[in-house]
């Protein structure tokens, strides 16, 4: 840890960070402790509290609610991928014509609230004669409204970050502007935004729990109704413990992956750029 | 317009609360957040390690939850009771305090080591350096990141409305209980969200940025 901000520490330093060290661990385990003993202390922790989770069709209706929290995520995510590609393409179009259009959809769609895009596409649609909407498509939908604008502007950050030489090559040996786009400018862009792109999955993940406010059958919903069975104690404390764990983990296992193909795609071009060096 | 126009009240107090809800939430969420992120910058490992279990934590729960859990399991645990919109404050300052502390933990990042090591060499000690030298100039070159931040928040109180608070995101119920149309109502929310961010949010940012800045 090379820090700026404080020297390397002499002996007087160390022993006061003992003491910070000290005075910290007492505080964290000061408050979690504190949450454990009300919790035990409310009763969140008896037999009969837990018991419902233990059911084997309470675990497999808990399966089927990842698998439409995954299927979800999964949906929306190629869905923004794919919306905010065509959005930067079209941002950076030579036309007015199609780049204003995209510019405002972007603004737009990012400056209103995921949870109103759902509630137009759930209720409001609805109640204006459209019919078939289910909570999935209202969930899905305004997943890739929201997150394709908000990766168009990640894309054309990207491209834009690219040396001009990249897209003139390209010009150059007669490409047009489309293929420039897509063969040379776009998979740069993937590369060098990959960390924005994983941290906005990330977020793909965590707001399909707002379809549990419009009703799709999701974790958080199915742990709400578990919450509410009165013949087992009302474990509401309990039922979003382990919503909460299926989340963290599921959101943690995605930054895994995504952080494993980050590494695995830097050391590819780090193999290249190594050649290169010898070469030269 | 009709359905702005007669139904007003039902907008006036659920912006009011949207207001109340952003307002209180920024600033515990900035304090918090400012907390953090001297921790996790501290020489203490045990402070360092105890912020960035906190934001990971935090940032990897979904919002819905952090609220449903303030809203619903709170009540449970037996402690004094808070009505359900400062619950909604609670858990939204918590969640924002990550986002915060994460755009300010970048931001003394930028701050060019010669400052606090000019700090240092005129004898300053960290917490010193960290609020006297270091803060000030992040804070200005995080105003950009952390005006994000605060529009991701104000976007996000709409989900409190899930959970039993009067504001904006829960128009759509009041009006749905008077038997208006739902889609002319949402769109005007959709629309206020839209003015408020892209109207006014959005070029405080650009004024404050440039006025701001720091010469480097």
């Amino acid at each position: 840890m090379s820090s700026v901000l404080f020297d390397v520490p002499g002996p007087k330093a160390r022993t006061r960070n003992v003491y910070m060290n000290i005075v910290t661990l007492i505080v964290v385990v000061g408050i979690i402790a504190f949450i454990l003993f009300r919790f035990y202390q409310s009763g969140q922790f008896t037999a009969q509290k837990w018991e419902i989770f233990t059911f084997p069709r309470v675990q497999e209706t808990f399966l089927k609610a990842i698998g439409a929290t995954l299927s979800a995520f999964g949906v929306a995510a190629v869905g923004s991928l794919l919306l905010g590609i065509i959005l930067a393409f079209g941002r950076l179009a030579d036309t007015k014509w199609l780049s204003l259009p995209c510019y405002w959809f972007t603004e737009v769609f990012r400056a209103i609230p995921l949870l109103i895009l759902m509630m137009i596409m759930y209720y409001g649609l609805p109640s204006a004669g459209v019919k078939g909407i289910t909570p999935f498509l209202a969930v899905v939908v305004g997943l890739i409204l929201y997150n394709g604008s908000v990766l168009a502007e990640v894309f054309r950050a990207g491209i834009e970050s690219l040396p001009k030489g990249q897209g003139e090559a390209g010009l150059a040996i007669g490409l047009t502007n489309g293929q420039v786009l897509r063969s040379i400018l776009l998979p740069q862009a993937i590369r060098a935004m990959l960390p924005v792109i994983i941290s906005q999955l990330v977020v793909i993940m965590k707001d399909t729990a707002l379809g549990f406010l419009i009703t799709y059958d999701e974790i958080l919903k199915y742990a709400n109704l578990l919450g509410s069975q009165g013949q087992y104690g009302s474990p509401v404390v309990p039922a979003l413990m382990v919503a909460a764990v299926l989340y963290v983990g599921l959101c943690l296992i995605l930054s895994g992956v995504a952080k494993y193909t980050e590494f695995k795609m830097s050391s590819r071009v780090k193999v290249v750029k190594a050649k290169v060096g010898m070469a030269g | 317009m009709n359905v702005l126009l007669d139904n007003s009240d039902v907008f006036l107090t659920g912006f009011k609360n949207t207001g109340i809800l952003f307002a209180f939430s920024a600033v515990f969420s900035l304090i918090l957040g400012t907390i953090v992120a001297g921790m996790r910058v501290s020489p203490a490992p045990a402070m360092r390690a105890a912020g960035t279990f906190y934001v990971n934590a935090v940032r990897n729960t979904p919002l819905t939850l952090i609220l449903a859990f303030f809203a619903l399991g709170y009540p449970r645990l037996e402690l004094p009771q808070i009505s359900f919109i400062n619950a909604a404050i609670v858990g939204l300052s918590l969640y924002t305090a990550t986002y915060v502390s994460e755009a300010i933990r970048s931001g003394i990042n930028t701050v060019s080591v010669g400052q606090s090591e000019a700090a240092r060499a005129i004898g300053l000690p960290f917490m010193q350096t960290l609020s006297l030298v270091v803060l000030p100039q992040a804070f200005r070159s995080v105003v950009p990141p952390l005006f994000s931040v605060f529009i991701a928040l104000l976007k996000n109180t709409t989900v409190a409305a899930g959970f039993s608070v009067y504001e904006a995101g829960a128009i759509r119920a009041y009006l749905s209980e008077r038997g208006e149309p739902l889609l002319p109502g949402l769109l005007w929310v959709a629309l206020m969200f839209v003015v408020l961010v892209l109207g006014i949010l959005t070029p405080l940012q650009r004024y404050l940025e440039k006025k701001w800045k720091v010469a480097r």
